[in-house]
């Protein structure tokens, strides 16, 4: 049973990771595809809209991926979780649906007129496309954030006879408080990758002297949207997040920060590994006082440690946790620094021709990747040992009948199948990269040509 | 209100099979009947931009099966596990076939693509049509109200079943066969030249085959689920289900003849839909019956709570109009016949 557990949990966590990939781009460049569009609208320069469309077709190609690591996502609560789904189906099913039936039909319908219907559609109809298809991913989003934003603060619920658990506040699951915050530090998160990817690729054009029109763009879109977005991932979401933490998962809070021992002005760790054995953290760096400030705005406020908690509720992954939630916050600030230095760059016009900070742009580009699967990792290693906070542990949510040997099976199937999907996919979008923006380079639109027909 | 989800959720299932239905046809047909390259595109083309639409009607339709019957989506789910697996596998190797054939155009991608499209759509067509056999079949479902089915055992309807016998084997052929002829006619309806006729030929050479094994199938069924039989017996109303499948399919075989393309793939889809009511009349008010019927799942048994299904109700109406809205929109969009470049890449 416990080899079962283990091989459950590797189960979702490596296709949830895997899936994300995807979804935090798509979501993130569907806003910065509104952007194009906009600035096409509003100035009629031809030049946006070709930027648009070959944006468009990297969306594309994501989107492809997204949905087809997304469709296991939804079936994994069944096959391998089947004792939480029983219990808890009727709750986060009603989210689950929600997105089936209100962003995915959205999403998918407005995305096949996005992507092959902008001769037919028209300037105008073509920006609602765009918009729509922006509104239904960010939708979704909303709809699987408060998912989980229910299993770490399960709110309009109560126990119902046999102690099953049965929705009682349809707008208390949906306007959980929780979920508002965690899905304003999501997006953001997402938005950075959109932003750090475009000015990437915009960076890699300036560099290499290829399509530098279309290279100053992207690097001034990105550049402005991200500077705002990684700003505001800090302050005041990420804060906010960090509280709810401390009010409601005080001790997540203590394993996150490394803090063993219940202290009066604790410290703010930056570096140092816990070991969790000997209850201590070695070689700390810390900046004394700062996390009781932080948490509760008085530097000699009282931080509850791990021990001031009984061992079965602590997180079972502790060093784990401590090392996401770290990559997390250090890459955070890392983005800070470098969009609002780029940014301040920008406004000084000389963005452009700073090579290095284009080479800095450009290298960038896995790290918000990195920070928002750190993120998750920190919100979903903090949720243990509990599957649904205070409710239910994990250990009780698998399926019963699903034995290791049948994990395992599917486990290694799926880590073969998405290993050669990341190799395509990074050759494809590469190959978008290299063809680039030059209308010439534009794919003939047969669709377009199939709606002009008719 | 067990009820009214069960027929919900049976309706989404109903939409799924008929959309995504003919895209899965014609994946399945897609080698036989499209020869060269134009021709692939032409079928690629035709479905390329509703696919998605299509396959978000089987998302939808287990999100609701999770929030109306959370206890028979955890089982049916865990109990299914491998099969659906492996289905997953095949939405997943078929999705990047469709998305990816087109980016490049060589002599290795382009026939490697083909080939998995083609493959995953016939499988996952047996997969179906085998899973689908399975629910009315009834699973070893015992008192904790869950079970697990391997693969296959010895192929016989016994206690210790698996997810293959010899009648969910003969389910999936015929779930093959019907969706070839759903996805000949769709692909006839939207191409146009020698791939349209071949489309046509193959729709009427397959009618055969689908009458004799749906014959089979149900006079088989009768035998394997005496609750089909009961119903009937006890509500002869509900042979106007079975009566719909059969005009549905003398109506293809009519439609064909008058060489009327719309009307023989609305008819093929009338067929389809007459089949899957029949199934659903047959083992209410069972949502999953079992090998014991004392243990089977009814509609009262594995639904939620009934203030969430009575909240659920409100929004599911609010939610399904507007996808309809949007499906209807794209696909009048993009109606009539599809028309490739000739050298074009991309579709």
């Amino acid at each position: 049973m416990e080899e079962a557990l283990t091989v459950h949990r590797l189960h979702f966590a490596f296709t949830v990771t895997f899936h994300y990939i995807f979804p935090q781009l798509t979501m993130g460049l569907a806003l910065l595809l509104v952007y194009l569009k906009t600035k096409a609208l509003r100035t009629g320069d031809e030049h946006y809209n070709r930027a648009a469309r070959f944006w468009a077709r990297i969306f594309g190609i994501n989107f492809a991926v997204g949905v087809v690591t997304g469709i296991p996502m939804e079936f994994q609560f069944g096959t391998n979780w089947a004792a939480f789904s029983k219990a808890a189906g009727g709750v986060i099913g009603q989210t689950l649906a929600m997105e089936g039936v209100f962003s995915f039909f959205l999403e998918s319908s407005f995305l096949g007129l996005f992507l092959f219907g902008e001769k037919k559609l028209g300037r105008i109809g073509h920006w609602w496309a765009g918009f729509l298809v922006w509104l239904g991913s960010w939708l979704s989003g909303y709809l699987i954030v408060a998912t989980d934003a229910w299993m770490q603060y399960p709110t309009g619920y109560r126990l119902g006879p046999h102690s099953e658990i049965e929705l009682s506040s349809f707008w208390g699951l949906l306007l959980n408080k929780w979920a508002l915050w965690q899905y304003a530090h999501t997006m953001l998160g997402a938005v950075q990758t959109g932003c750090f990817v475009m000015a990437a690729v915009g960076a890699f054009y300036l560099l290499t002297k290829r399509n530098e029109a279309y290279g100053r763009t992207f690097v001034k879109g990105g550049v402005l949207v991200g500077a705002l977005a990684a700003v505001l991932q800090l302050f005041p979401t990420g804060d906010m997040q960090g509280k709810m933490i401390a009010n409601h998962q005080p001790a997540t809070l203590a394993a996150m920060e490394g803090l063993f021992d219940t202290q009066e002005g604790a410290p703010l760790v930056i570096l140092g590994q816990p070991d969790v054995q000997k209850r201590k953290l070695d070689n700390p760096l810390e900046v004394p006082d700062m996390l009781s400030f932080l948490t509760y705005k008085k530097w000699s406020a009282n931080v509850r440690g791990l021990s001031a908690f009984p061992e079965d509720q602590w997180p079972d992954t502790i060093a784990l946790l401590y090392y996401s939630y770290h990559v997390m916050v250090g890459l955070g600030t890392l983005f800070i620094a470098v969009m609002v230095l780029a940014a301040l760059l920008l406004w000084r016009g000389k963005l452009y021709e700073s090579r290095w900070t284009l080479w800095l742009l450009m290298l960038c580009v896995p790290l918000p990747y990195i920070a928002n699967t750190a993120g998750w990792m920190t919100a979903e290693l903090g949720r243990q040992p509990w599957l649904i906070y205070g409710v239910m542990r994990t250990a009780h949510g698998i399926s019963p009948r699903v034995g290791a040997g049948n994990a395992w099976f599917t486990l290694i199937g799926f880590m073969g199948l998405y290993t050669v999907l990341g190799i395509l996919w990074l050759f494809l979008v590469y190959r978008e990269i290299e063809l680039g923006p030059d209308p010439s380079n534009e794919p003939p639109d047969e669709e377009a040509v199939a709606l002009a027909a008719d | 209100m067990g009820t009214i989800w069960f027929c919900l959720v049976a309706i989404m299932i109903a939409v799924y099979v008929l959309l995504d239905g003919f895209d899965l046809g014609a994946g399945a047909v897609y080698l036989l009947v499209a020869k060269t390259d134009e021709e692939r595109r032409q079928v690629l083309a035709s479905i390329g931009p509703v696919w998605d639409g299509n396959e978000v009607w089987l998302l939808a339709a287990g999100g609701t099966l999770y929030f109306a019957f959370p206890a028979l989506y955890a089982s049916g789910f865990s109990g299914f596990y491998l099969p659906l697996m492996i289905v997953l596998w095949l939405l997943i190797l078929r999705g990047t076939s469709i998305e990816f054939r087109n980016h490049i155009k060589s002599a290795v991608w382009h026939p490697l693509w083909d080939f998995i499209f083609f493959a995953s759509s016939l499988l996952l067509a047996v997969f179906f049509g085998a899973a689908l056999a399975n629910v009315v079949r009834g699973v070893p479902l015992d008192a904790s109200g869950y079970f697990f089915e391997p693969l296959w055992t010895n192929f016989q309807l016994g206690e210790e079943t698996g997810i293959l016998d010899w009648y969910t084997i003969l389910v999936g052929v015929l779930a093959l066969l019907a969706l070839v002829l759903h996805g000949s006619l769709w692909v006839q309806l939207k191409t146009s030249g020698p791939i349209s006729v071949r489309a046509a030929k193959l729709a009427r050479q397959i009618w055969w085959g689908v009458a004799a094994v749906t014959a089979i199938v149900t006079a088989l069924t009768f035998a394997v689920q005496p609750q089909v039989k009961e119903n009937f017996t006890t509500w002869p109303w509900g042979f106007v289900f079975p009566f719909l499948a059969v005009a549905g399919l003398a109506g293809v075989q009519f439609e064909l003849i008058k060489r009327d393309e719309h009307k023989a793939f609305l008819a093929s889809g009338g067929y389809l839909t007459g089949m899957l009511t029949s199934v659903v009349f047959g083992v209410y008010p069972m949502v999953l019956p079992a090998r014991n019927p004392i243990y089977s799942f009814t509609v009262n048994t594995a639904k939620a709570a009934d203030y969430g299904l009575k909240v659920g109700l409100i929004w599911w109406v609010l939610g399904m109009i507007l996808a309809t809205g949007y499906s209807v929109y794209v696909y009048r969009s993009f109606a009539g016949k599809v028309v490739v470049e000739k050298d074009g890449h991309g579709y």
